[in-house]
């Protein structure tokens, strides 16, 4: 309220006839309180641009992806799988880190940067795909889960069966029974990654689908489609991006185990899991060390942007926190 | 009583359900894998006889009968390439030790740690040992296990002075694969430790002990730590899948001789029945692990019903 107001309505004693006058309409000060400006979507904005450290790091992370799609477009780069050779026609055996090759070149002879972008795309594009579909796949069945009450039953039968065996155990038998590769790795990572989301947002339907707001909207004759996914899930926008976020580490940490021991990706397609296998082998050599840091340098950042960019903004987005 | 008995059902057709699956995908694997090394030198009339004899090419459900029915007798069939015609139970019987060791002190020292670092954590929210955990929980869930792996056994072996690998005679040497395999599950402990610890605080029954007179070190004892077991009972069936996944690459990075490591070894060598064998006993584990920790969390915590209660729905 601003001073006029609080003047215009302090009384003057004897003036008693002032006090009984009509007030009149304003429009404008009708909508002074009825009005809020607040906006889902602004306030997440604001929040998470206020805690500056998540805003530094999404920027470092949008770099890193940005230069990882964009690099072997750039001039002067070396091709990730090409041995190259030197002017004996030996190949560049464990070079190190030089002008040249900015990390160096592995046993073989192929270019150590040109291999971690690539590898690096691989991963990420791999991790991207599953994090997206967990997080598709996630909803649809824990929407079905929680609000249809037949499905309860066969959904939690299937849940629990699933989620009963560790999860590397199931990636190591689909790759063992359907040849490792790309593909059977992709597959393997959608059967086990969407669960739990899929029991997140059904134990969180389970909650609120009774509550009077949905029960006035069931009884208007609402759409069960449009109940669940204007009504329901829009309480679940904090946790779901959380759970996006945290997929992607959770998937490049997969593809690396299940590459490690012989079951992901061949040896022909560098990955970020291809790379620190290989820098395993020479790891007993203090001088090719090199080959085992950079590849874990930057599954480590990579990794540690998306968690950290993830928690700020699932914080930032949580109704609760914004003012 | 009742739940128990029903949960134990449920587990117990998920093991069947698991061990059928896996039985059934493990018939769709090319031939090769159940003859060894001689299918090259075989003509095609050798080899049907051969996969006859081994009872492979029979109709499905018979083979899935004559399946239960060994195993049923403690019977896990025979190794066909990792060592030829070894009962697998011979194979994986000595190395049941060395996995349950090397898990059983993982998880020890992930609770104790663990709980620990949550407590320290909780006593001051935002002080130095909330900063510094926080650091900790952020590193180890979000950088893979492997990196860890990988980089503390190149330097952990050269500051100890101890072989890189693990060796038999030198008891030192379980350090290492004890370390990795427990800094994952003591950032798991703690973050549920402090969550737990947070939320119980605040509780009224905290600020009764508190206005009567009792020192903050005497309602931690008395009443938080009490009810602790709660969250680390919760937390204990997922360190225990989380124990088992990470014990595939610290056994095969460490050559110890477990059953992770033997199962990265057999799934090298294409050895059907052997890989079979090891992920049946592998899920066997995890379902025995979460339904013990399922009845651990009702029997510890009287106020938490397991039962489906029907009045919500």
């Amino acid at each position: 309220m601003d001073d006029s107001t609080v003047l215009s309505l302090n009384p003057v004693a004897d003036d008693q006839d002032s006090l009984f006058v009509l007030a009149e309409f304003s429009d404008q000060q009708a909508e002074k309180t009825g009005y809020s400006n607040y906006s889902y979507w602004g306030s997440t904005l604001t929040m998470f641009l206020r805690n500056k450290l998540a805003v530094t790091i999404l920027i470092i992370l949008c770099a890193i992806l940005v230069f990882t799609f964009i690099q072997p477009f750039l001039p002067n780069q070396f091709d990730p799988v090409k041995i190259y050779f030197n002017e004996n026609g030996r190949f560049l055996r464990n070079v190190q880190p030089n002008s040249v090759h900015w990390f160096g070149t592995n046993p073989i002879g192929q270019d150590l940067w040109a291999r971690i972008w690539s590898g690096t795309r691989t991963s990420l594009l791999i991790a991207l795909f599953v994090a997206t579909w967990d997080l598709v796949i996630g909803i649809i069945f824990g929407s079905v889960w929680g609000y249809v009450r037949e499905a309860d039953a066969v959904c939690e039968a299937i849940y629990n069966v699933i989620t009963n065996i560790p999860a590397t155990i199931i990636h190591v038998l689909m790759a063992y029974i359907l040849r490792p590769g790309l593909r059977t790795m992709v597959i393997s990572f959608c059967i086990t990654g969407w669960l739990p989301t899929a029991r997140y947002v059904r134990n969180q339907i389970m909650i609120i689908r009774d509550r009077e707001y949905n029960l006035a909207s069931r009884c208007l004759g609402t759409p069960t489609g449009r109940l669940i996914s204007r009504n329901m899930l829009p309480y679940l926008v904090s946790v779901l991006t959380l759970r996006f976020a945290m997929s992607i580490p959770a998937t490049i940490t997969s593809e690396l185990t299940l590459t490690y021991i012989g079951l992901g990706l061949p040896v022909s397609i560098p990955s970020l899991g291809n790379l620190i296998g290989e820098g395993r082998a020479v790891m007993m050599d203090p001088a090719a060390r090199y080959q085992l840091f950079f590849p874990c340098i930057v599954v480590s950042v990579i990794a540690i942007s998306f968690y950290l960019v993830g928690n700020a903004f699932s914080d930032a987005a949580d109704p609760r926190n914004h003012v | 009583m009742r739940y128990t008995l029903r949960r134990l059902l449920q587990s117990a057709v998920t093991v069947l359900v698991v061990v059928t699956t896996v039985f059934c995908m493990m018939r769709l694997m090319p031939l090769e894998g159940y003859i060894g090394e001689s299918w090259d030198k075989l003509d095609a009339t050798q080899r049907e006889n051969r996969l006859r004899s081994l009872g492979v090419l029979d109709p499905l459900h018979i083979q899935l009968g004559r399946f239960y029915s060994q195993i049923f007798r403690g019977d896990l069939g025979v190794s066909t390439r990792y060592r030829m015609n070894i009962p697998i139970t011979e194979i994986i019987a000595p190395r049941i030790p060395y996995s349950m060791q090397f898990g059983l002190a993982a998880l020890f020292f992930s609770i104790t740690i663990g709980c620990t670092l949550g407590l320290l954590m909780a006593r001051r929210p935002d002080g130095l040992m909330d900063r510094f955990g926080t650091v900790y929980i952020t590193l180890m869930q979000s950088v893979p296990l492997l990196v860890y792996v990988l980089i503390i056994q190149l330097y952990g072996s050269q500051w100890l002075r101890i072989p890189i690998l693990y060796r038999e005679d030198r008891p030192e040497t379980w350090i290492l694969p004890i370390v990795v395999g427990s800094i994952g599950g003591i950032a798991g402990y703690a973050v549920w430790m402090r969550r737990y610890m947070v939320d119980e605080l605040n509780k009224d029954y905290i600020k009764l002990a508190r206005a009567k007179g009792l020192s903050s070190y005497a309602i931690m004892i008395k009443h938080v730590l009490r009810n602790a077991f709660v969250p680390i009972a919760a937390y204990l069936p997922a360190s225990i899948l989380f124990t088992i996944g990470g014990s595939l690459i610290i056994e095969a990075s460490f050559s110890i001789p477990g059953m992770g490591g033997l199962l990265v070894a057999v799934i090298q060598r294409q050895d059907n029945p052997t890989v079979q064998a090891l992920i049946l006993v592998f899920s066997t584990i995890g379902v025995i692990g979460l339904f013990l920790g399922d009845l651990l969390m009702g029997y510890l915590d009287p106020r938490i019903k397991l039962a489906r209660s029907g009045g919500s729905r």
